[in-house]
């Protein structure tokens, strides 16, 4: 629908001008537009500054208008270990699982792209699977199968640090293929071999000149990563255990005995953290013009 | 510098030969310009020089070294892409400077080499920017500082023109030559404008499907054509079919008797060539030429063309130089009749092959 709406938005734009229909017609075209992108905007912002405004209420159960202003669910949700707990967890899981997951994933795409070997079409798929896979289902049989491997390695998964961040690499990966995978369809390699031909060796011209390339994508892959490994729910919920829960767990459980503002406090440094990294990272390279 | 040599060079895509056994040998401080249609495996065969490619078949030898193995870091040449390829994140100097990194080449000497070849390109001012902040004849001539500054045995350019708008590509041009002539350089020009080969070249290679139809100064190519593939991708020529019925005499298949040079082929059947700007037209018929009437005028500015229809149904072009008021030339128009002339020793004859001319006999 969106397309349909841009094109025809296009369209009038393109149209011939002079005659005062075809004006009316490109003007009724920039308003449908500009209207659409509001309308998107709207939808998509609404649930967060929401969630940033009832952050601050008074009153504990949620009702309009506000009765005053607050800061103490900010207190209530830093006061309570499972959310300092959580948080510290899912930092930590998602920056492992980023940076194994982006390293792994960056090469695969690299031979996908680069290389001509059998099996290459599934091995794409593969990689780009989990994307497909509902979260609690991916949950549910990562969490059957550490049982497999538990009992055949005798070595923990389920409730480990290394039994989450595995899942979470499954996150990572397919974001990764595809951005970086991008990045490097897009690169001459007429540069790579300009490189050769001044002297530089296959692995001085990677490290020179097809990584440097590469920056963006694997700058975009990175936060995306760790952006779906931090708010992970659904294939987190079986591989948490007692004492090792992450943020968006540690919500869902507080949410399990108690409504209150709290949970809307938690998510607000949530998305402020998220909003700052996507900010930080844009200084770097455009996000636009990647994603 | 040094010299370069192709030897029965040949390469092949399962059973398409795209380059069928070249055998060239380009002088120290020459420039050979590789010249053909679209598709004709010029890019292969530089390609295979500078190691990109590796030849089914056949040897290459720069400067002495038998290089067909080498991997392209350790052959001494250096290249200028089509598409420039300049390296993106690194800054004109950093560009300039990678090859020189490459040779370990102490700091200081480098910073004074690269300072020489970005003012010997005109662009020393430019040094701190980005590729993309240039404009494309910029981007251009930090390729061709990049690829000069190791003074590389042999220079290789791949079209380095096509992108450049037609007034830049003069200038480039006449700056490419320069450079190459000041320092000597053994330089392999690939190019599909035979404007550009011809001005350019010490000498060409005329290739097509892969084969090598002529090598040549620009004069021997233009004056003496070894096929109608030659005679008609360099410049242009009027091809009559017919056959040489004896040393001296040709006749056309629509009955022209023509005097043309007596050396060279047997009689038999073969194929005449003639250059339009090598004829003359006078108006009305006469005698002492052949007469023809005028299909069509076309006014070039400094030139004119008659393209001229003869009894026996073959048509000839011939162009002259635009008749001035008061010439009676002046005043011929399609229809009108006209006695074309020319020396007999502006026949070329050629064997009856196909030819480049897809419209035989006219152009
Ligand atoms: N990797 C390949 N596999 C199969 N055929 C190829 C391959 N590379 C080139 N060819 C074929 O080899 C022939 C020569 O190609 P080449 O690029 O050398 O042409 P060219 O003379 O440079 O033409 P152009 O003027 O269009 O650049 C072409 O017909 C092309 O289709
Ligand atoms: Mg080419």
């Amino acid at each position: 629908m969106t397309t349909r709406a841009l094109e025809a938005a296009r369209n009038g734009a393109a149209a011939a001008p002079a005659t005062g229909h075809a004006r009316m017609k490109r003007r009724a075209g920039r308003w449908a537009l500009r209207g659409l992108a509001g309308l998107v905007f709207f939808f998509i912002f609404i649930p967060v500054i929401f969630v940033l405004w009832i952050s601050l209420f008074q009153q504990q159960i949620v009702s309009f208008p506000p009765e005053g202003y607050t800061l103490r669910w900010y207190e209530n949700a830093f006061a309570r270990s499972e959310f300092r707990h959580g948080f510290g967890l899912s930092l930590q899981v998602a920056f492992i699982a980023m940076v194994i997951g982006v390293t792994s994933g960056a090469a695969g795409a690299y031979a996908i792209v680069r290389f001509r070997f059998p099996g290459r079409e599934a091995f794409n798929t593969l990689l780009l699977g989990p994307l497909v896979v509902p979260g609690i289902v991916a949950g549910t049989s990562l969490y059957v199968y550490y049982i497999m491997v538990e009992n055949l390695l005798d070595v923990d998964f389920r409730g480990t640090l290394h039994g989450l961040v595995l899942g979470h690499i499954l996150l990572t990966i397919p974001w990764t293929v595809r951005l970086v995978s991008a990045s490097l369809v897009g690169l001459d390699r007429a540069v790579e071999e300009a490189a050769m031909n001044l002297g530089a060796g296959p692995w001085t011209t990677f490290r020179r000149i097809t990584l440097p390339m590469m920056r963006p994508g694997l700058v975009a892959a990175s936060l995306f990563s760790f952006i779906q490994s931090f708010e992970n729910l659904e294939l987190t919920l079986l591989l948490v255990g007692p004492g090792r829960t992450t943020l968006p767990v540690a919500m869902l459980n507080y949410l399990e005995f108690r409504i209150d503002p709290t949970i809307a406090a938690v998510a607000s440094v949530q998305i402020v953290l998220i909003g700052a990294l996507m900010l930080i990272t844009d200084r770097f390279v455009k996000l636009s013009r990647i994603v | 510098m040094s010299e370069l040599i192709l030897d029965r060079l040949r390469k092949e895509y399962g059973s398409f030969v795209a380059v069928d056994d070249v055998s060239l040998r380009v002088e120290e401080g020459e420039l050979v310009a590789l010249l053909g249609p679209s598709g004709c495996g010029k890019t292969t065969t530089l390609r295979m020089i500078a190691g990109f490619i590796e030849p089914t078949a056949g040897r290459i030898t720069i400067g002495g070294r038998d290089v067909t193995w080498d991997p392209p870091y350790r052959r001494d040449t250096g290249m200028v892409f089509q598409s420039y390829a300049l390296f993106p994140h690194m800054t004109v100097a950093q560009n300039v400077a990678f090859g020189l990194e490459m040779r370990k080449v102490p700091r200081a000497e480098a910073e004074t080499r690269v300072r020489r070849a970005l003012d010997l390109v005109r662009l020393g001012h430019l040094a701190a920017r980005l590729p993309r902040q240039l404009s494309g004849g910029q981007q251009q001539r930090v390729a061709l500082a990049r690829a000069l500054v190791v003074n590389p045995g042999v220079f290789l350019l791949d079209e380095p023109l096509s992108n450049l708008d037609a007034k830049l590509r003069l200038e480039v041009r006449v700056e490419i030559r320069e450079l190459q002539k000041r320092l000597g350089l053994t330089t392999v020009f690939v190019t599909h404008d035979q404007e550009e080969a011809l001005t350019l070249a010490d000498r060409l290679v005329v290739m097509d499907h892969g084969v090598v139809q002529q090598v040549g100064t620009p004069e021997e190519l233009y004056e003496s054509p070894a096929n109608l593939f030659v005679a008609g991708f360099i410049g242009r020529s009027n091809v009559l079919r017919g056959r040489l019925a004896e040393r001296g005499r040709f006749i056309s298949k629509g009955g022209l008797a023509l005097a043309v040079p007596a050396d060279g082929m047997a009689p038999g059947e073969a194929a005449l060539a003639l250059r339009p700007e090598r004829i003359g037209v006078a108006p009305g018929a006469s005698d002492g030429g052949v007469v023809g009437r005028v299909a069509l005028v076309t006014y070039l500015g400094a030139a004119t063309e008659y393209r001229v229809t003869l009894d026996g149904g073959e048509t000839i072009t011939a162009s002259v130089p635009t008749p001035r008021p008061g010439d009676p030339l002046k005043l011929v128009s399609a229809g009108d009749a006209v006695t074309l002339t020319w020396p007999a020793e502006s026949c070329r004859l050629l064997a009856p092959g196909p030819g480049a001319t897809p419209d035989e006999g006219g152009l």
